[in-house]
């Protein structure tokens, strides 16, 4: 019945919590707005250096490659604020677009639906799988991830045949802007603003923070756990499949061999934008810096020209240990106090 | 009218009957306490009044009709609420996240009104003395507030009955005051209170009836106030005041021959951790059992973890036969010669997926190796030796662990201690769960360890065993020493009477 | 649940069976596979397959050696892969100074990682997972930027020898996964470390009342983890005769993972199979050599393996429960 270790349980009185509760305030602020504030530095950085990146095309340029990795990155969120991990994304945007390319011959609505579809039963199973046989969700989506690739591969002959967009209005959907502004960044913008929504205003995504942050607790509470869970699988699914459709559509084919690691680069992106790993706070908002932040430096990374691309990983990588080491540390210090 | 009722009910695990046909009834507007020892089915039966166990046999009802909760959520909607010893709510979100969970207020596209929550949680919580930011991260709050927090939620959902499972255990004395005045609010509402505790003067501060299990079986049930402390006490922790005798009951043969004048062997000052252990000092010498006496939560077994290192201190000292061990860790405690047999075998004590020679080797390792090597013969000679003299029952060394008996799990882990060669042994609850048979021959090797000149430490629930086995009873109450018993004191009544004592107001801070 | 010692005995039926699977199914799946192909595979008893199966199934082992002493602490090690590209681009770097410096620099990145992952896991407290994620995600970066992201041919005799030599008639690459085996079983079964890391995994809380350097294993097998990695990394270069940081150990740390799940070493901890670990690298092998003999291409090879995979960790979590 004893706990098992006293490691600082709170127990300053009432009176003086001003102390406490300044600690508390920096730290969630820290928490909350340390990726939007690394971003607005790195741009700020960047408009003296770059005399290019100021350009409004550059601009376009950063928001339509950073359009597909915010979708995945999105429902990543959800998953990591249950408390879960999707590794199989990366998988999922692949097959998404090679179907998407594929299906493109019988219409519009053929080249959308049909990735959803794929990708999100891909979802479903996952959920399935974690939330009724608790087998841990990395195995889970890794299984999943070499599946969606095998897929991927049957389709495509093995990885040898790609297919080619053939249907314009879909393909337009890629190339195509309103008010100079893609259209798949208004997508995501769409779907982010949506999500924001969901998150904070609906009974499900209290449900998400609620598991993340105690699933024994929470049913006991009451929450739908396992059917949130699945949902939340469904989402990251349907999301992936639908930036690998979008990308698709801007490249004009479905590229089989890009999309490794794009789980990664979401992962870090969505650590980095403040969400703990081991679930129960985050936010979307966070996630579109951090997001936004990795598409920056990428950005820059080429302006340099002769520096290296995989500079992108080894940054992403140094973020995300620094973000997850200080998010321990906050914590730590934010129960002390 | 009955509020919830329990009759004639029985509940059985693999190897224990956690409740032999007990009943119990609770009417509106009542505070009942339920107490109990460790193992006595509290726990069990608080489960069954939630809906996390059927019963076996026997009926619950529910305003005089029977009912049957599939699940906890069940007996939630039916108006029995549960507070827990540790908060069950969720740490991350906000105060008023958590306090309306499940039924945020809607506006009118369906959307939670965050506004409006707010505004109703800063309101809700006024009345329970709450008067915090309650778009605050709930974790970030002290425990009381969020046990506050805890209660405002159990009684929002229309509760008819709210279960408080030690709520005050780690609460501030203000906090605790708090925590009455609601309580006092919620009996006078007509809401009957099941309250567990085990803290005396709280029990007759806010009760007005008391159930008292052991051995998962009713003992009594009345008016508390009907009660004398003392008599509450023995039926606690076990027999009639009249049947104790000195002797008896155990298979302790007396006391040990101590030289009063030799140098302790192990020493304790000060001990002091936030609001559990209060400045806890004694001596063993060798050759000396001493016990530590005290109901659950009194300190006993975070005594003696802190003693092995494995409880953070804020102050205090621990000296093993005159040398100061700086820096406490569990590494150390076990160079130094201290040896921790805790309280939850499983859990903490042995290793079920190991076999029984590697649980008995696994603290002396490095004596039984070469080069980092392990020498397979000096560790099946050592093995030998303990299974021998302990008795323990295996088909082999090579059985896995959690395969053994209780009690042959116990020998194994006391194998492993006494391999260490300490100087001090600290046992918690040694004969919890186990046979008679093994009883005994733990109790029987507690002696003869002493008589070897080793300095044991006892807990013990048992009030018997504790008597018994003991030269000298150190007793604690609130993780503070409040009594020594010594000589022809050392018996059940003292004990009970130390334990039962009233609180000096001056000590509740 | 503590109860039943006795049910060692011919307890036969479908329980035995099933309390067995985990443990030895792999074996048998092993076993009948083998059948198979021997039956109906042409050429797969030659010479020339066997060894080509077994060189390409070495490095898998080597990582999943080290996967599964992690495991065995309860935790999991996703930086494998990078680790493997690091230690391949640092090979061709330092060449220059002689094959034995060249190595030690790729080992001695391999320790560097594992630190990193161990200080994180037992000083900081992170979830495994979390730990290793870091390196797992800038690692492979790092090797590439290292090496200038360019496919470097290897001509070094010496490392060449270690790729493609034969010693007995035996390819030097399988006589040195052979050795590793051999030595982590060693080390497992018979050194103090070996039962400390198997204490700690089966539970911790008790391993560190019982007075065990808890923190200092746990640093332990992620270094050790890591180096084998970057043995594994070094070896697959000399095979390849060249060294390419994007590819070389991509997505090993899942079959390594594979391996050790099929090979019946549960993910919570306590227990390893050294032996089961390297049946289930040889039956994730014959798996994809088979259907690849059969015209199947390695899509359906990946399906089969996410369903293995599941299948493994579904048939360990019925025993768990024990």
């Amino acid at each position: 019945m004893t706990p098992a270790l006293l490691t600082g349980s709170p127990t300053t009185a009432p009176a003086d919590n001003g102390g406490s509760e300044r600690t508390d305030r920096i730290v969630g602020l820290v928490q909350r707005q340390g990726a939007l504030a690394v971003l607005v530095t790195v741009v700020l950085v960047a408009l003296v250096a770059f005399p290019d990146f100021r350009s409004l095309d550059n601009t376009g340029t950063i928001l339509v490659a950073a359009a597909p990795p915010m979708l995945i990155a999105l429902g990543m969120t959800l998953v990591i604020i249950t408390g879960g991990i999707d590794l199989s994304v990366g998988s999922l945007y692949v097959l998404g677009g090679v179907l998407a390319a594929w299906a493109s011959r019988y219409g519009l609505v053929a080249a959308l639906f049909v990735p959803l579809l794929v990708c999100g039963a891909i979802g479903l199973v996952n959920g399935v799988l974690i939330a009724y046989t608790r087998m841990a969700p990395f195995i889970v989506t890794l299984a999943a991830l070499l599946g969606a690739r095998g897929l991927m591969r049957a389709i495509s002959d093995e990885g040898s045949t790609t297919y080619v967009v053939e249907n314009d209005a879909f393909g337009r959907l890629g190339t195509g802007s309103l008010l100079g502004v893609g259209y798949q960044v208004w997508l995501a913008v769409a779907l982010v603003l949506i999500g924001m929504l969901v998150l904070a205003r609906t009974g499900f995504g209290q449900s998400v923070y609620a598991i993340g942050g105690s699933e024994d607790a929470s049913a006991l509470m009451g929450v739908a756990v396992r059917r949130t869970k699945i949902l939340v699988y469904v989402c990251s699914g349907l999301l992936a499949g639908l930036a690998g459709a979008v990308n698709a559509a801007r490249l004009g084919s479905g590229v089989t061999v890009l999309g490794a690691g794009m789980e990664l680069d979401a992962i870090a992106a969505v650590v980095i934008g403040g969400t703990l790993l081991t679930g129960g706070a985050g936010s979307i908002a966070g996630t579109v810096a951090g997001v936004l932040l990795l598409g920056v430096i990428q950005n820059m990374i080429n302006q340099v020209g002769d520096l290296n691309s995989n500079w992108q990983q080894v940054i992403s990588g140094t973020f995300l240990a620094v973000v997850v080491v200080a998010q321990t540390v906050l914590n730590r210090l934010r129960r002390i106090s | 009218m009955t509020l919830l009722e329990v009759a004639g009910v029985s509940k059985s695990f693999p190897g224990v009957r956690a409740l032999d046909d007990v009943s119990f009834t609770l009417r509106p507007g009542e505070v009942h306490a339920l107490v109990g020892e460790n193992g006595a089915g509290k726990s069990t039966l608080i489960k069954v009044l939630t809906g996390v166990y059927r019963p076996d046999s026997g009926e619950l009802r529910h305003h005089g009709r029977p009912v049957s909760f599939a699940a906890p959520m069940d007996a939630q909607r039916a108006g029995i609420s549960t507070i827990y010893q540790e908060v069950n709510l969720i740490p991350l979100m906000s105060v008023a996240q958590n306090l309306f969970l499940g039924r945020e207020p809607r506006n009118r596209l369906g959307l939670i009104d965050r506004g409006r929550m707010e505004r109703e949680a800063r309101g809700i919580l006024a009345d329970y003395g709450v008067t915090t930011d309650v778009r605050r991260q709930l974790g970030t709050l002290p425990l009381g507030a969020q046990q506050m927090v805890a209660l405002a939620r159990a009684v929002m959902i229309d509760a008819q009955v709210v279960i408080m499972d030690e709520p005050t255990s780690s609460l501030e004395p203000r906090e605790v005051q708090t925590l009455f005045g609601v309580i006092r609010r919620l009996h006078a509402r007509g809401i009957g209170i099941v309250y567990v505790s085990h803290r005396m003067d709280e029990l007759y501060e806010i009760c007005d009836s008391v159930t008292i299990l052991r051995d998962g079986r009713l003992v009594h049930t009345g008016r508390l106030a009907d009660l004398e402390r003392i008599e509450l006490v023995s039926m606690m922790l076990g027999r009639e005041m009249s049947q104790t005798r000195r002797q008896g009951f155990t298979a302790f043969a007396g006391d040990h021959t101590t030289d009063d004048a030799a140098p302790p062997v192990l020493r304790v000052t000060g001990l002091t951790s936030r609001t559990r252990l209060h400045d806890i000092s004694f001596d063993v010498r060798p050759g000396e059992v001493v016990g530590l006496g005290g109901l659950l939560g009194a300190g006993r077994s975070e005594t003696i973890k802190a003693i092995g290192g494995a409880y953070p201190l804020d102050a205090g000292t621990v000296e093993v036969d005159g040398t100061h061990l700086e820096r406490p860790s569990t590494v150390r405690a076990v160079a130094a010669g201290i040896a921790v047999q805790p309280e939850d075998r499983k859990a903490e004590g042995i290793v079920a997926g190991l076999s029984v020679r590697d649980n008995i080797a696994l603290a002396v390792l490095p004596r039984m190796s070469r080069l980092g090597i392990v020498s397979d013969a000096k560790i099946d000679a050592v093995v030998a030796r303990y299974m021998t003299r302990l008795r323990i029952k295996a088909s082999g060394p090579d059985q896995l662990v959690g395969d053994l008996s209780g009690g042959n799990q116990q020998k194994v882990l006391l194998a492993r201690l006494l391999a260490t060669r300490p100087k001090v042994l600290l046992l918690d609850e040694p004969t919890r769960g186990i046979d008679v048979g093994a009883k005994a021959e733990v109790q029987s090797l507690i002696d003869e360890l002493a008589g070897e000149g080793l300095g044991v430490v006892l807990v013990s629930s048992d009030a018997e065993e504790l008597v018994e086995g003991s030269d000298r009873v150190v007793v604690l109450r609130d993780g503070a020493v409040v009594g020594h018993l010594t000589g022809d004191r050392v018996t059940t009544e003292d004990l009970m009477a130390g334990i039962a004592a009233a609180a000096p107001s001056e000590d509740h801070t | 649940m503590t109860k039943n010692a006795v049910a060692e005995r011919p307890a036969a039926g479908l329980a035995a069976v099933r309390s067995r699977l985990p443990g030895y199914g792999v074996y048998l799946a092993v076993g009948l596979l083998m059948l198979y192909n021997i039956v109906f595979t042409p050429y797969f008893l030659t010479l020339s397959n066997l060894r080509i199966q077994l060189i390409q199934v070495a490095p898998i082992v080597i990582v999943a050696l080290g996967m599964a002493l992690v495991i065995g602490t309860e935790g999991i090690d996703l930086s494998v892969g990078s680790v493997m590209a690091l230690a391949a681009a640092l090979i061709p770097l330092y060449l220059g100074y002689g094959v034995v410096a060249a190595i030690g620099v790729s080992l001695a990145a391999g320790v560097a990682v594992g630190l990193i992952n161990g200080v994180l896991v037992a000083r900081v407290g992170l979830q495994p997972i979390v730990a290793t994620l870091a390196v797992f995600v800038g690692g492979r970066g790092l090797a590439v930027v290292v090496s200038d992201g360019q496919l470097k041919d290897i001509r070094n005799p010496d490392v060449l020898h270690l790729g493609s030599g034969d010693l007995l008639g035996i390819p030097v690459l399988v006589w040195i996964a052979a050795v590793l085996v051999a030595l982590v079983a060693f080390v497992l079964r018979r050194t103090v470390f070996g039962r400390r890391l198997l204490a700690v995994g089966g539970n911790r809380r008790a391993a560190e009342l019982a007075g065990l350097p808890v923190g200092r294993v746990l640093i332990t097998v992620y270094v050790i983890c890591a180096v084998l990695a970057s043995i594994a990394g070094l070896l697959s270069v000399a095979r390849i005769q060249s060294s390419d940081a994007s590819a070389v150990g991509l997505l090993i740390e899942l079959s390594a993972i594979t391996a050790v799940v099929v090979g019946g070493t549960p993910l919570t901890g306590g227990r390893v199979r050294i032996l089961g670990t390297v049946a289930g690298a040889v039956l994730m092998q014959l798996v994809i050599a088979t259907m690849i003999k059969h015209d199947l291409g390695p899509s359906t090879a990946e399906m089969a393996q996410a369903v293995i995979i599941l299948v493994a960790v579904w048939v360990a979590r019925e025993r768990k429960s024990r």
